[in-house]
């Protein structure tokens, strides 16, 4: 037994004593709970890895209980890990310690303080029992718990009002990618009899493939969802409302990359289901290139990052439909250390202006945060593909195996490169050069927060040769080979550096072409500004008639009219009827002797005349 | 022989006891409607009682079967029980209100 139950119970239990006792620590307290519980599963993870021989041919598994038993059909709750569970173990538990110790720093101000790392901590815990899970019965539990502590901590300052409609709009958004999981597992019940990893997956390739694609087709829904893809992107923007912390380990490295984890889980029904594959491929390069086109044209330094995990993830779904599982994986690897470092080091900025994210109102930080300037370079550098930075190499494989499929997908995704290098280092150049446009003294964060960015820095730099997830993940994917083309990496890595020199261009030599660009295009411009009015569309088409029709028919017609109806018309009827009944209790003693008298008398004479009754049948 | 010595002879006919107790019970009937005096009001329901423990025994013995006498039996218990109860209650009846006029005790409506 390795007792992999521990990694998540650590998480658990810092939960539980901040939770319900936090309130009476004091802070130093509260951050030692935090902090050591995250990396007591670190360390007990270690452990796992060393001492867990060669998980790929010996996965772990470990039966704990049985959870839910109908006739054939047995849910245990059962945890297991392989390699892929292993890498994932490592970025969520390793990103997680570097973030919670972070948070330390970067909350030190607000109220709140242990209701923050304690739903934190529960975050952990889900997120663990989703990567752990052996079935998907208990993935899913996972699933819905990060979706729970993704609201709780979007909306953490609750007495923002746009903080609570951000944690609402996430949670129902997901609420629609759920209920296409839910029926994913139904079909995979039915067809399988099972929710097991293993059983289901040496059973899926002898399914029709009709139903292997339904079962992908939903499930992809679960990953749009959770992953931010489109059509359901929109709540990812949202969620920046929440703390920047919270920005960079659930909507950046742990929780929005579900998505791509679970796809790649199910490699194997997606595998023989090529029409979802395909369309995995579509939505993920579609998400890709749309989130990057109004990263381009926004203000709020925390709203470019978000567009840009978007349609990184997007990458990842195209490495996934592509059927490039592994460098899928190797995406959201390196995504993981370098977004968490963009969101940190916003985080960082954020904090130097004061709380102020639009980075019109920033300018000039280079005189005064040095060390969050050079790691927000380390990873701006990595997510545009520099050579040999992590993103570099994830990003190459992924196009590569795009090329291999679909020449035309690797140029999109290429174009979208080139989009990404220009936006991030536009909002770099926006934060660092010039002149300091905001308000106060800009003044660089203490170590706390500067510590977990450096090992960022370096996984960001060297992340691509530390993990080499295709080698790691060998054998375990069916091998999809990229186009074995230098020239194909030359091209991204031409348009990575176009898009850096055309912001340094743009943001830092030339400040004026902005403006005449926005001017040139005029209506384009304000509809990529304004997101495409996604969010308008999706709340003139679904939003406003869901509400107006539960206005009208469910609350004024069925709930006001016809239940209340009934129950008011119940209420009214007895009273109506005990009026007329009272005015017999006169009080009057021999009033009611009397009525005594006048039904002993009736029930006499009825008694009398149907005696009479027998006694003529009787003759 | 006259008639009456007969009658006393051959036992008297059950149809007479039934007379009598119906009379008795007509009048407790009336005294408890038309009586203002919850004394009078309580003794006519006394009356009433009695007037069916005659019909009892009167058909216990016409058809030679005890139980008419024992229901006679449980009636004379629960109406002394009751005796007690009522006699009590309109004891305090008129600690509180100092009137035993029957119309004036009318609190128990609406």
């Amino acid at each position: 037994m390795q007792n992999l139950w521990l990694i998540p119970a650590f998480p658990f239990l810092g939960f539980l004593l901040n939770g319900l006792f936090g309130r009476k620590f004091p802070k130093a307290v509260i951050n030692l709970i935090a902090v050591a519980s995250v990396l007591a599963s670190f360390g007990w993870v270690l452990k796992v890895w060393s001492s867990g021989g060669d998980l790929a041919a010996n996965p772990i598994h470990e039966h704990y209980f049985t959870w839910m038993q109908s006739g054939q059909f047995n849910v245990g709750w059962d945890f297991a890990v392989d390699k892929l569970t292993m890498i994932m173990l490592f970025v969520v538990t390793g990103i997680g310690s570097l973030i919670h110790f972070y948070a330390t720093g970067y909350m030190a101000h607000e109220e709140g303080y242990y209701r923050f790392f304690a739903y934190l901590n529960l975050f952990m815990f889900f997120m663990l029992n989703l990567v752990l899970g052996g079935n998907y019965l208990i993935l899913f539990v996972g699933w819905e718990g990060v979706g729970l502590c993704s609201y709780l901590l979007v909306g953490f300052y609750i007495v923002k009002k746009s903080a609570t409609t951000a944690g609402n709009k996430a949670f129902i958004v997901n609420r629609i990618g759920d209920f296409g999981f839910s029926l994913a597992m139904f079909l995979i019940v039915v067809n399988f009899k099972t929710l097991d990893f293993t059983q289901v997956f040496s059973a899926a390739p002898g399914a029709p493939t009709s139903t292997l694609t339904a079962i992908a087709l939903l499930l992809l829904v679960g990953a749009t969802g959770k992953s931010a893809q489109i059509p359901l992107y929109v709540w990812l923007p949202d969620a920046m409302e929440g703390p920047t912390p919270v920005s960079a380990l659930i909507h950046a490295a742990t929780m929005v990359t579900a998505g791509v984890y679970m796809c790649t889980r199910s490699a194997v029904i997606f595998l023989h289901a090529p029409i979802a594959m395909e369309t995995v491929a579509v939505i993920g390069l579609a998400t890709a290139v749309f989130a990057a086109t109004i990263g381009l044209t926004q203000y709020d330094i925390k709203k470019v990052y978000a567009y840009s995990t978007v349609s990184q993830l997007g990458y990842m779904f195209l490495g996934v439909g592509v059927g490039a599982f592994s460098a899928g994986i190797w995406h959201l690897v390196t995504h993981a250390f370098f977004k968490a470092l963009l969101f940190l080091g916003a985080g960082s900025v954020i904090h130097a202006c004061h709380g102020e994210q639009d980075m019109r109102h920033m300018g000039g930080l280079w005189k005064y945060a040095k060390g969050t300037g050079a790691t927000l370079i380390c990873a701006s550098l990595a997510i545009s593909g520099f050579p040999f930075t992590a993103g570099y190499f994830s990003k190459d494989a992924i196009l590569g195996a795009a090329y291999a499929h679909e020449p035309w997908m690797y140029w999109v995704g290429v174009v979208t490169a080139g989009m990404t290098a220009f936006y991030v280092w536009r909002a770099f150049w926006m934060t660092f050069t010039g002149e300091y446009k905001g308000h106060g003294h800009p003044h660089e964060s203490p170590w706390s927060m500067l510590g977990p960015l450096v090992v960022l820095a370096i996984l960001s730099l060297g992340g691509g040769f530390f993990f080499n997830v295709p080698k790691i993940l060998d054998n375990m994917f069916p091998i999809k080979e990229g186009a074995e083309d230098m020239t194909l990496t030359y091209i991204s890595v031409a348009f990575g550096l176009g898009g850096i020199a055309l912001s340094y261009y743009m943001y830092v030599v030339n400040t004026k072409v902005p403006e005449r660009i926005t001017a040139g295009l005029g209506g384009l411009y304000t509809l990529v500004y304004n997101k495409y009015f996604v969010d308008e569309i999706y709340d003139t088409a679904v939003v406003r008639p869901l509400v107006d029709g539960s206005t009208t028919v469910l609350w004024h017609v069925a709930d006001q009219g016809i239940i209340d109806g009934a129950v008011n018309g119940v209420g009214t009827e007895a009273r109506g009827i005990g009026g007329i009944l009272k005015l017999l209790q006169g009080g009057n003693i021999r009033s009611y002797a009397t009525w005594v008298v006048v039904g002993a008398v009736v029930l006499l004479v009825v008694m009398g005349v149907t005696a009479m009754g027998f006694a003529a049948v009787g003759q | 022989m006259p008639e009456a010595m007969q009658v006393l002879q051959s036992g008297v006919p059950v149809s007479w006891y039934l007379i009598l107790s119906a009379v008795l019970f007509t009048l407790g009937v009336a005294g408890f409607l038309l009586r203002r005096s919850v004394i009078t009001v309580f003794m006519c329901i006394e009356l009433m009682l009695n007037a069916v423990n005659l019909s009892f025994v009167a058909f216990s013995n016409q058809h030679k079967d005890v139980s008419g006498n024992i229901f006679t039996f449980f009636v004379m218990v629960v109406a002394a029980a009751e005796a007690a109860v009522g006699l009590a209650i309109i004891l305090t009846v008129f600690k509180n209100r100092q009137t035993l006029n029957i119309d004036e005790i009318n609190t128990l409506k609406n």
